[in-house]
């Protein structure tokens, strides 16, 4: 093992995030970050799924039959998923109702099925646990940076408290109705995903081709 | 010769070597708006003619002169002859003032006193595009080391064109700022964008500050005014109801109606496509396949027929004349860059267009106005068009060699 466990948990906040990076899970950041506690509370779930998914998978990796081996893993992450559901359900049934059926499609979150597929089959329990743990950890601190931005300038509050006085209610912010709407988190995640390529240039893919200039040819 | 002296003196500080190297294209612009450019395009996709790219700019500027100017009149004339009627108390405002101090009258017959003001409701617009449009524009040659491009003048033009007159300048900022970043220099600067960054900016306003934007209140910026636009007219209770304010097709023609502020006259627009066209910038493929397309989109719904929406009756001269479809058709639909580039491509991408806008305008109910977005729908499918008509010439030229 080259990789501390501090590095499992840490690398893929922004070394080698989900969401910028790999570009996984890009469905749910586009529907559940119009609102703070909403993304928050999803960021979590798939934290929880992530984490225990890998760590099931890890502990069965050496009885799973390669066959079948999808199979199984979709059988653990859906029971987590359920379990999450329906604990969201109890406590927290507000924020599940608006959540709806993106918690179910946790299931269907790549990030979680790549973890299993690309690292839990060959890892022992612990260093799964913890590299399901860190990239759920990155896909949700992405899901609250995009989050804070949707939700500040959306609609001018945090968490549902009022940081911008807005218009309607007789303060001075004009809301950016776009933010409000889905596509924006595209815009959003592009221009994060520019930010952090200029600050880790090594993350930059080579250009697959270049416009030729005349003198070339 | 001093100038040119000046700037041969000076040279050797920005070229490599030199101690503000990295302000080359600061100094580029500069030198280039005073003497014509040392260098031509030689990078594909303007390198297909002879024609220097600057030029190609400075003559589709030229080409909105007749719709700045409509603007100009245009804006002063809804604004004054809705003071008019207002009366005294509603003549406020620092635009006021100003025509007051300079002693120009408000009276909506006077060709002057309209274009007067008018003019102080686009040139604030404009200046604030130009300014933070430019920044944008700046900072992106200066990091990234390529020249500024007098594309974008041609940019914010057709922007500032298209706002309506009360829009507040800060959203203006922030719409070209948008259009500029997002729609243009994120792909690699002018001639890689494959949406129109006009457009996107406008686009992007219009989905942001949707009360700014559209609606009843903001064509006109008279307090205390309500009206909508032709086209939101027409929308709501069928061409007929033109007719009862007393708007006719020839008035729609020449623009004497509510819009955005380069939009209203198509007059205007044809008179910018027609030297578009003369000097050959325009392509007329374009223009004939967004017409055809149009026209026959228009008929096919004036043949379906709707009981409870009038718009399915709207003739396809009354969607000439209406809304943007003549200024998005002579200054957005032939714009070279993210248009189709093959001769079959351009009929193909101008119908797709026609086809849009009326589909937008009649079967939508959310959008009135379906001009933009239809260009931006077509701007993504251009390369896709040009990809097939690509493909299908190679396999036509393959089989008659079996």
């Amino acid at each position: 093992m080259s990789q501390t466990k501090k590095d499992l948990l840490v690398d893929p906040l922004v070394d080698n995030n989900p969401i910028t990076l790999q570009v996984l899970g890009i469905c749910s950041a586009l529907a559940v970050t119009s609102s703070l506690k909403v993304a928050a509370v999803m960021a979590l779930a798939v934290i929880a799924v992530t984490g225990f998914s890998s760590m099931s998978i890890s502990v069965l990796r050496n009885h799973i039959p390669t066959s079948i081996r999808i199979i199984v893993q979709m059988t653990i992450i859906a029971s987590l998923v359920i379990l999450v559901d329906q604990i969201l359900k109890a406590f927290a049934y507000e924020i599940s109702k608006t959540l709806s059926v993106f918690v179910g499609l946790i299931i269907t979150n790549c990030i979680v099925m790549g973890r299993a597929e690309a690292f839990a089959m060959k890892n022992p329990p612990v260093a799964s646990f913890l590299d399901g743990v860190g990239n759920g950890l990155g896909y949700g601190l992405l899901l609250l940076v995009v989050g804070v931005v949707r939700e500040l300038f959306g609609a001018g509050s945090l968490f549902g408290i009022t940081i911008f006085e807005t218009i309607n209610n007789g303060g001075w912010y004009v809301p950016n109705g776009l933010l409000l709407l889905p596509p924006s988190a595209f815009f959003i995640i592009g221009l994060l995903i520019w930010c952090v390529r200029t600050w880790k240039p090594t993350q930059v893919e080579e250009r697959e081709h270049r416009i030729q200039t005349i003198e070339e040819h | 010769m001093g100038i040119r002296k000046f700037f041969d003196n000076i040279e050797p500080l920005f070229t490599s070597g030199g101690r503000y190297q990295k302000y080359y294209p600061i100094y580029e612009m500069v030198e280039t708006i005073f003497y014509t450019g040392k260098t031509v395009t030689k990078v594909a996709p303007h390198a297909r003619s002879y024609t220097d790219m600057k030029r190609i700019m400075t003559y589709v500027v030229i080409s909105t002169i007749p719709c700045i100017l409509w603007a100009f009149y245009n804006t002063g004339l809804q604004i004054n002859s809705n003071l008019m009627q207002l009366g005294e108390s509603s003549q406020v405002g620092w635009r006021i003032s100003i025509l007051d101090f300079l002693g120009v009258s408000l009276n909506p017959q006077s060709i002057f006193a309209n274009m007067a003001h008018g003019s102080l409701y686009f040139i604030p617009i404009y200046l604030t595009t130009l300014v933070a449009g430019g920044i944008c524009e700046v900072v992106f040659a200066t990091v990234r080391g390529h020249e500024v491009n007098e594309g974008f003048l041609v940019s914010s033009m057709l922007f500032a064109l298209t706002m309506p007159a009360s829009a507040p300048l800060w959203q203006v900022a922030l719409g070209i700022a948008f259009g500029v970043v997002v729609g243009k220099e994120v792909f690699g600067g002018t001639g890689k964008n494959f949406l129109n960054p006009a457009l996107t900016g406008r686009a992007f306003l219009y989905f942001a500050y949707p009360a700014n934007m559209s609606g009843d209140s903001i064509w006109t910026p008279v307090d205390g005014f309500s009206g909508a636009t032709a086209l939101g007219m027409a929308a709501a209770e069928g061409i007929q109801s033109l007719a009862a304010i007393g708007l006719s097709w020839g008035d729609a023609f020449w623009g004497y109606m509510q819009g955005s502020l380069g939009e209203t006259s198509t007059f205007a627009c044809f008179l910018g496509l027609a030297f578009l066209l003369v000097t050959k910038i325009a392509n007329i493929r374009l223009i004939i396949g967004c017409l055809v397309g149009m026209i026959a989109f228009s008929y096919l719904l004036n043949w379906i027929g709707s009981d409870t929406n009038p718009m399915f009756a709207m003739p396809w001269y009354w969607h000439l004349v209406l809304g943007s479809y003549a200024f998005g058709l002579c200054f957005m639909v032939t714009e070279p860059v993210s248009a189709s580039h093959t001769n079959l491509g351009r009929y193909i991408y101008g119908g797709l267009i026609g086809v849009m806008v009326v589909m937008i305008r009649v079967l939508n109910p959310a959008f009135p106005e379906g001009m933009m977005l239809a260009i931006l729908f077509a701007n993504i499918f251009a390369p896709l068009i040009d990809h097939f008509v690509v493909q299908a010439n190679i396999k036509r030229r393959l089989s008659r060699n079996v």
